[in-house]
Formats: structure tokens, C-alpha cells, sequence
């Protein structure tokens, strides 16, 4: 490390000049690709903050002359969803009561369940696991309708309990291969120590398996919270009208045809909407990228 | 315990078995319940009621014979083909550009990757605002002084669902750069290094080299885009909500409205059936190629 002296070679690669042409190239080609990406959220902001007569005049760049949180005012609390105008704030409470259960129903079976594969195989089970994550492929579309007439006999289609019934159900596959893999990566010594100890399957599970596994809860939560806030189809089909999650009603809010469009409000919707997962994929960071990433690999 | 018994058989291990109960139900009922029921009433004169009066193939070659289907399908198709095409390339530059050991990675990568944290209902309202023709880029140039300049790309037919593609592109080609990265950091140094002694260039390094050995990396990001590109809905519904006209329409649109809205059962279980089927052609041969070897090694990839 101390060079100034030494007469001998410098050892490593040889340090990368900051302004080098290449560097200058690939950090212009980063910046240019970033400005994209940001430029809706860019816009997003702007108009959120302008007066209507402003965004008339001016065009979806410039930043607001007048600052105003009217429009975030109005959206949270008096926009009109076509049938009623009593804001996105309906649809934020909506989204909360399906998006707490789901979460926490869904990950405690599917915890359960990627133990029970992976230390607890029975005859049969890897059929199944197989099976179920070949399913997350098929198209919802092709399940809703059959969907629809289960959860009718089972009287709660159009209720909380049936889209959180439905988000449990597809959200099996990713979860169930996250904690199994998870699980089978944990040194078999432990699980095998505890058998002869003469633990069982649950003792195992909640006093072994489970402290150890909190990043992996955190990961399942963090997916699963952005999933099931950003889902639409589920919401639309078996929330039932005076449940529509948050993005149903932004989206009635904005599609809506009649009146006056208000796009200062429209975006302020928007942004309120996108904020619980762009704050949970701020404060999670590499946590989120790990959920990404265990959806991608293969099993 | 006194005198361990061995349980009766199906009784063995029973925990584990109620514990994938839930799993048992929804793959018996739901994945493979579900699906044979949609095929199998596919074939049914269904309007607005399930009925199982068989009419054989009628309801697809209906199917087939109404524009707004075909034009669905072809609108699948751009918009596969392109997002597919621009997501894997422009994902793998990004990567590449970010495997540089460049400084502030993870600002970059929070930057790309933070579209794929938002729903797909706000990435269309956001661009559907961004395209307006009255207020959004096509006024932004105008008002720099290119007065004639047209950009109807919502406004006009021919173009919507490029409006489309280019929404899905923001929000998708984090998630494969992301994907992409992964793979990359996973190649060995000393390749690089060897390539290095050996004088080849890097972009060389990379067509030759580098991608060839990320063969499985660009199979599954391209089954899961794939995947995800058949089942694309909520995009189309808050952009163009398939207009104008029916010119930007897609098939888990065409399926919703007509089981939903138009109630014509038959008609939206054709069209979720050639979903299936479309999804079931990408997906079988990769399930061959990738999980024989994957069996064999009995690894659990990270």
C-alpha cells in the first residue's frame, strides 16, 4: 500500500482513471437510462403540485410557478370514483384490510407448507410442490370463472374474506418455493439434532426453524405486500364493489368519463397509491431484490 | 412414550400432510380443478350460464372469426415480440454497463428497478398522462418550436399499442437487468481474466463468451417475462383500456369482458383456453430442457 517510496511494480489491476473515455461513456449511457426512469415519477411530482389552470398553460416538465397541495387534498378525500366522491382514501383502507390478513394468512400456510417439503417429505409431496409451482404459470384467466362459482357456493364472493381467500391461494407457489428453499438450505444437522432430542414437527418448526428464518419472512413479506397492493384483476372480480382495492378505485378515478378531467388530482391519486410499495422497495432495498430474484430462479 | 408403534400408513408423518393441506386443495382443486373445467366448458354453448351442452369446436372457430380476437392476438404478439426482444436486450446493456465496477451501483440500481415496485395500473396512468397528445410529449416538442410535430400515439389506432409496449418496457427491464446482473456475477473472474491475456475485446468477450455461458440466465427471464407478457391486463386497462376502438386490445381483456361484462361464457373460455394453450408452448419445452439436469444435480439453486 505505501508506495511513495517503493521502486517495485504496483501490485493489482492497475486503478481505473474516473474520467478515463470508457468510464465517461458508460457513466453518460447510466445517467441517460436513469433520466428515463425517472422522468414519470418526475412528472408525476410536477403535476401533482400545479394548479389546473397551470398545467393548461405549461407543458409536463416544467416545475409548478404556484406550489399547491390542493390537488393531494382532493384526491386523498373528495375525488370521484364515478359512483361516489369520497376520495382514494377509500380505497387505501380497502387495500389495507385485504392486504393485512392476505399477507399474514398466506405466509403462515406457506411457511408451513416449504417446511413440511423440505423436512418433512411424505409420499407424493414433491409431486405437489412440482405441480403448484407449474400452476403459477397458468394464466389467472383461465381459473377465474370456476373461481367465481366455488367462492359463490362457498357464499364469499364480493367479500374481504374471498379476495383474501384468492390472494392465499396464488400466492402459494412463490412463498411455499421461497421457504422451501430456504429451509432446505439450513444445515440438516439442526433438524436432525432436534429429532433425536424428541421434538416434533411443530416444536421444531417454532423454536428452531423460525428464529432462524426471519430474513426470509422479511423477504415473503415485502413480496407479498407490494403483490397484493398492486393487484387489480382479484380486487375487481371478487372484492366486491364497496371493498375495490386502492387500484380499482384509481382507476376509476382517473378513467372515469364524466366531468371535467382534474389531472393535478389524477396524479396526486397516482402517487398516493404507488407509495406503500415504493416506500416498502426504498426501506427494504436488497430484500426486495431477493424476492425478485427468488421468483426468477428456478426452484 | 411407551413402545414406540409404528402408526398405520396414511397416518405416518400426519402433521407434515395437514400442514400441505392447502397446497394439496389448491393444486387438485384450483390449478387442475379449475382448468379442466374451463377447457371442458370451452366446448359448451355457454352464454351467461355454465351449461354442458357440447357444440365441439363452434365457440373457437367463433372465436376466430371475431376482429376484436384476432386483432387481440396480434396486438399479443407485437407487444411480445418487442418487449421480449427490447426488455432482454436493453436488461443485458444495462447489466453489463453496471458490472463495470462502476460507483453508485445501487443508486443506479434503485433507480432502474424501483418501476417494478408500482402497479401495473399506475405505470399506465402515469404514461397515459406523459402521452397525451393535448398536454404530454407530443406538446412539450411543439412548444420548442417543431409546430407540425404529430405524435398521436394514443389518439391514433395504428400506434396504441406501442403506447403499451413502451409503458411495459419501464416498468419490466429492471427486473431483467436485475436478473441479468445476477448472472453475470456469477461468471467466473478468471474467464475475464483468460480473455484478457488472450487480447480479445470485451464486447467480444461478452457475444462469445459470456452470453453463451448465461444461456440458463436468459432461458427463465425469458419464460417468466413470457409469462407475464400473456397474462398482460391491468396495463392495457389503465393506458388505453383497449381503445381507441378495439385497436389496442388484448386476449386477458377479451376474456374478462365477455365472462364478465358481456356475459358470453363460452366465447371468454375459448379465449382463456388459447391462453393456456399459448403459455402451455412456451413453457413445456423449457420444463424438459431445465428441470431433467436440475434433478439430476439435486441442487437447490440460491
Amino acid at each position: 500500500m505505501s508506495s511513495s517510496l517503493s521502486s517495485t511494480e504496483p501490485r493489482g489491476s492497475r486503478p481505473k482513471r474516473f474520467l478515463s473515455p470508457t468510464s465517461i461513456m458508460i457513466y453518460s449511457a447510466l445517467l441517460v437510462a436513469a433520466i428515463y426512469y425517472l422522468i414519470p415519477l418526475y412528472v408525476m411530482v410536477m403535476t401533482s403540485l400545479k394548479g389546473m389552470p397551470e398545467i393548461r398553460l405549461g407543458n409536463i416538465f416544467s416545475p409548478p410557478v404556484e406550489v399547491t397541495f390542493q390537488p393531494w387534498a382532493t384526491a386523498w378525500n373528495s375525488a370521484c370514483t364515478g359512483l361516489y366522491c369520497e376520495g382514494i382514501k377509500v380505497g387505501f383502507f380497502n387495500s389495507m384490510k385485504i392486504l393485512v390478513p392476505s399477507v399474514i394468512f398466506s405466509i403462515i400456510i406457506a411457511s408451513v407448507n416449504g417446511y413440511a417439503l423440505s423436512n418433512w417429505r411424505f409420499k407424493g409431496s414433491e409431486l405437489f410442490f412440482t405441480a403448484l409451482i407449474f400452476g403459477a404459470f397458468i394464466p389467472y384467466q383461465v381459473m377465474l370463472y370456476p373461481l367465481v362459482i366455488i367462492t359463490r357456493q362457498l357464499g364469499i364472493f364480493g367479500t374481504l374474506t374471498g379476495v383474501i381467500v384468492i390472494h392465499t391461494i396464488f400466492g402459494m407457489p412463490i412463498l411455499t418455493l421461497l421457504f422451501r428453499n430456504y429451509f432446505v438450505s439450513l444445515p440438516p444437522e439442526l433438524f436432525k439434532a432436534a429429532r433425536v432430542d424428541g421434538a416434533g414437527f411443530w416444536r421444531i418448526f417454532l423454536q428452531i426453524m423460525l428464529p432462524m428464518s426471519l430474513p426470509i419472512f422479511v423477504v415473503a413479506v415485502i413480496l407479498q405486500v407490494t403483490g397484493i397492493w398492486n393487484d387489480f384483476l382479484f380486487g375487481v372480480i371478487f372484492a366486491g364493489t364497496k371493498n375495490f382495492p386502492m387500484t380499482v378505485q384509481l382507476n376509476n378515478i382517473v378513467n372515469s368519463t364524466q366531468g371535467v378531467k382534474e389531472y393535478n388530482v389524477n396524479m396526486a391519486a397516482t402517487i398516493l397509491t404507488g407509495a406503500v410499495p415504493l416506500l416498502v422497495y426504498f426501506f427494504s432495498g436488497k430484500y426486495f431484490v431477493r424476492g425478485i430474484a427468488a421468483g426468477a430462479v428456478k426452484g | 412414550m411407551a413402545g414406540s408403534r409404528r402408526p398405520f400408513a396414511p397416518l405416518r408423518n400426519l402433521n407434515a400432510k395437514i400442514a400441505a393441506v392447502p397446497m394439496i386443495v389448491t393444486v387438485l382443486v384450483v390449478f387442475i380443478g379449475c382448468t379442466l373445467w374451463t377447457v371442458v366448458y370451452s366446448f359448451t354453448s355457454s352464454r351467461s350460464l355454465p351449461t354442458l351442452d357440447f357444440v365441439g369446436m363452434d365457440q373457437y372457430v367463433r372465436l376466430f372469426r371475431t376482429s376484436r380476437w384476432t386483432v387481440s392476438l396480434k396486438n399479443l404478439a407485437i407487444f411480445g415480440v418487442l418487449s421480449l426482444s427490447f426488455s432482454l436486450v436493453l436488461g443485458f446493456i444495462l447489466a453489463a454497463l453496471m458490472d463495470q465496477k462502476i460507483r453508485f451501483e445501487n443508486t443506479f440500481r434503485t433507480i432502474f428497478l424501483y418501476p417494478h415496485a408500482l402497479s401495473f395500473i399506475v405505470t399506465g396512468l402515469v404514461w397515459q398522462w406523459i402521452l397525451t397528445p393535448a398536454y404530454g410529449v407530443q406538446k412539450v416538442v411543439r412548444d420548442l418550436g417543431f409546430e407540425t410535430f404529430n405524435f398521436p400515439i394514443l389518439t391514433d389506432g395504428r400506434f396504441a399499442i406501442y403506447a403499451i409496449v413502451i409503458a411495459g418496457l419501464w416498468q419490466g427491464t429492471g427486473l431483467v437487468m436485475a436478473l441479468m446482473l445476477a448472472g453475470l456475477r456469477n461468471i467466473d473472474d478468471e474467464i475475464w481474466k483468460a480473455a484478457r491475456v488472450d487480447g480479445i475485446p470485451a464486447w467480444k468477450t461478452y457475444l462469445f463468451i459470456v452470453i453463451p455461458m448465461m444461456r440458463p440466465v436468459f432461458i427463465t427471464t425469458l419464460v417468466i417475462i413470457s409469462a407475464t407478457i400473456v397474462k398482460v391486463y391491468d396495463l392495457v386497462v389503465a393506458l388505453t383500456n383497449g381503445g381507441p376502438g378495439i385497436s389496442s386490445e388484448v386476449p386477458a381483456k377479451y376474456v374478462y369482458d365477455l365472462m364478465f361484462s358481456r356475459g358470453n361464457l363460452g366465447q371468454g373460455l375459448a379465449a382463456s383456453t388459447i391462453m393456456l394453450t399459448t403459455v402451455l408452448i412456451i413453457l413445456v419445452p423449457w420444463a424438459l430442457l431445465e428441470f431433467r439436469p436440475r434433478y439430476r444435480k439435486g441442487e437447490v439453486s440460491k
